[in-house]
């Protein structure tokens, strides 16, 4: 028997503070059966719009690092001589030479010199980099997680909420799942990225937010991803949203809308809400439709690895 | 020729794990002699990075020429490709509906 | 003296207050953009000519006639960047952190190094002031290996401003750690808010001293953050729609406001007061 993976929508944005999460937070009270993923491990923010109730709280042990137990050390600077990560430091004790010991937060977890110490002086212990979270929402299920502070394998943390998301909503028959991703490009946007259906990119009218856009894109376009971007609070700048959205088509990305800057995103916030269910004001409204336009496309079956001009060539 | 379906459990009757990387096991099935034999993959399940590559080492030494499995990650099918092994996904049901499905299809 | 720009939340005008200190410091000042996934900086710099140095990691390269199958190497790779086939190994140059446990343990001697270009590090000088910026190249997955490389430029003499990328993980952490004072620029949203407390706690373990910067500050509020005050607010940006519209065509906060350029030179002399004396 074949059956239909359950679809994805990533939403990310290359620069940060653009408006992911709140958008998010309105796409969660707009759909119907769905699953939500907060994939911003490291500054989680979508708990504060939906509210979850935690019903199980699991550690997230990722890694090694290492230790030098300094009862066995013999001093020998092995380590000091492999690590390219200058994690091994070393210090001039008088009348006994060089003492050693590992920066925890230099530590890359790679084990070089565990495996070079010829004394079996350094443990190679798992690491504790963080929790994650099984909650539900009045919206529906959802997966969210808290990195450690300063916490690597952030990317592996996202892998696994979105697993965990998954698996959710293949036993609990949900028609979708909704990721929260990270800003950036790097590892967690990747993780975030790696075998979703689609991302749905907010972007903002500035010189950075245009940058920033164009590489995100880069990378959408390097995993053959289907995109599709709007830009929030458009009219601060019209004539960067204008730029921004040919910018996004020659790139082959579907331009989704445009949101208008407007006050009730923030109170909404303040009320801890998502901003559908707080406000019936113009951004709400720009939300609303934007949320019309993805249902069109994923009824229609969304774009598969390739590049469509524009939001027409989708829904006809 | 023998096919390897991602299994939620350790019998030839299991339902198919959706995951290959982190499936529970594989069912190892020899379409010639009708056999099916379990191989575990608890080792893949506890490493923190690259379950799916350790699957995929699991996989090819098994033998197997095609896996069934619902998702396979990039790494491991780039691995399986690698050591000549067929990945088909989207399968779900149970292990012998898997197999089925992969018979019927390579039939036509 | 190292002074890095931090925040948990991204978009709080970490780009801006940085700028703005770059600016307003007088003598040798150095820029240096560490947000390499999405740096900003040079949009407001607008530097006409860049030396470009590339950032390298070492990745394996599997000599096939020498390899025994034996699989110690992907045993040994602690990030998934190995993977040994029957027939033969497999390298993820993306996932591999150029630790070199491979060759190491490899009893064949099969396995060779060689550089692969991950990002770039990009200098120039713009009316005397310097910008170093980090470039992560796109597809790229390692942020903290190009930071690293930025703060190597970070001089030992005159000011150095660090522009740091958002969140508390290991890439704010790189760029952050070795400042000796630390700005956390906020907004007065409960994700603002929240994402401070997370950025406090990555940092308090450093030992590095704070001070908070309130940004887009509504006409009318004092700025408060409703918190214990461990870490003291040194500075309130106004909200205004001026600042956002020149900003977003490139302008910078000092352009907007001019008279804030004081306020500014008084945190670096403030922050200076407070450098953590060397031991």
């Amino acid at each position: 028997m074949l059956t239909e993976r359950i679809p994805e929508l990533t939403i990310i944005s290359g620069k940060g503070g653009t408006g992911k999460t709140s958008l998010v937070g309105s796409f969660a009270a707009l759909a119907k059966n769905a699953v939500f993923a907060d994939c911003d491990v490291d500054a989680a923010d979508l708990h504060l719009l939906l509210a979850p109730s935690i019903l199980e709280t699991i550690p997230f042990l990722s890694g090694h690092e290492a230790t030098i137990l300094p009862q066995q050390c013999a001093y020998c600077g092995a380590c000091y001589e492999v690590c390219r990560f200058d994690a091994v430091i070393r210090t001039r004790v008088r009348g006994e030479g060089f003492h050693y010991r590992i920066d925890p937060l230099a530590c890359e977890g790679c084990g070089l010199c565990h495996l070079a110490c010829p004394s079996e002086a350094i443990a190679f212990t798992e690491r504790d980099c963080g929790v994650y979270h099984l909650s539900e929402t009045a919206y529906g299920p959802m997966v969210h997680a808290r990195l450690h502070p300063g916490a690597e394998n952030s990317g592996k943390l996202v892998s696994l909420v979105r697993q965990v998301a998954r698996k959710i909503a293949e036993q609990s028959e949900a028609g979708l799942i909704i990721s929260d991703g990270p800003p950036g490009i790097g590892c967690p946007v990747i993780a975030s990225l790696t075998g979703t259906s689609l991302a749905v990119i907010v972007t903002e009218p500035t010189v950075s937010g245009e940058h920033d856009l164009k590489r995100v894109l880069a990378l959408t376009r390097h995993f053959g991803l289907p995109a599709v971007v709007c830009v929030n609070r458009w009219d601060i700048c019209p004539e960067v949203t204008d730029r921004i959205e040919a910018k996004a088509r020659e790139m082959g990305a579907i331009v989704l809308g445009r949101i208008p800057y407007d006050r009730a995103v923030t109170a909404a916030q303040v009320a801890g809400k998502p901003l559908v269910q707080h406000s019936d004001g113009p951004a709400a409204e720009a939300v609303r439709e934007m949320w019309k336009a993805l249902e069109g496309m994923m009824a229609e079956g969304l774009p598969q690895r390739s590049f469509p001009r524009s939001l027409a060539d989708v829904t006809g | 020729m023998k096919i390897a379906i991602t299994a939620r459990e350790a019998r030839p009757d299991a339902e198919v794990d959706p995951r290959f990387g982190r499936a529970a096991c594989f069912v190892i099935h020899d379409t010639e002699t009708d056999a099916s034999t379990i191989v575990d993959n608890t080792q893949s399940l506890n490493t923190a990075h690259g379950a799916g590559l350790q699957a995929a080492e699991n996989v090819a030494k098994a033998g197997a020429k095609v896996v069934l499995t619902g998702h396979c990650g990039p790494k491991a099918s780039d691995a399986l490709a690698a050591a000549g092994v067929e990945v088909q996904e989207g399968h779900s049901g149970t292990v012998p509906d898997a197999i089925q499905a992969y018979l019927a299809g390579a039939a036509t | 003296m190292k002074i890095a720009v931090a925040s948990g939340k991204g978009g709080t005008g970490k780009t801006t207050v940085a700028l703005s200190l770059a600016l307003a410091a007088e003598g040798d000042v150095r820029l240096l953009d560490c947000d390499v996934e999405e740096p900003n900086c040079h949009l407001f710099v607008r530097p006409e000519q860049e030396d470009v140095l590339p950032v390298n990691l070492r990745i394996p390269v599997v000599d096939e006639e020498r390899c025994r199958l034996c699989g110690k190497c992907a045993e040994a790779c602690e990030f998934g960047a190995m993977a040994a086939m029957p027939n033969r190994v497999l390298t993820f140059p993306e996932l591999c952190h150029g630790c070199g446990a491979c060759s190491f343990v490899c009893p064949a001697g099969a396995i060779t190094e060689t550089p692969e270009e991950i990002g770039e590090v990009r200098l120039s000088r713009t009316d005397g002031l310097r910008l170093v910026r980090g470039l992560l190249h796109v597809g790229q997955a390692q942020a903290p290996p190009v930071i690293r490389e930025v703060m190597r430029h970070a001089g030992k003499r005159g000011t150095a401003i660090i522009d740091a990328p958002p969140g508390s993980s290991c890439s704010m952490v790189a760029a952050t750690r070795q400042a000796d004072f630390i700005f956390l620029v906020t907004e007065l949203t409960p994700f603002g808010l929240h994402d401070l407390g997370l950025a406090i706690e990555t940092i308090e373990p450093l030992g590095i001293p704070m001070g908070i910067i309130i940004n887009r500050v509504p006409d009318g509020c004092d700025g408060d953050l409703g918190t214990d005050g461990r870490v003291p607010v040194m500075l309130r940006i106004p909200e205004s729609r001026d600042i956002a519209e020149t900003c977003a065509r490139g302008g910078t906060l000092l352009d907007a406001l001019p008279e804030m350029r004081p306020k500014f030179k008084e945190l670096l002399r403030v922050a200076a007061g407070k450098e953590v004396s060397p031991c």
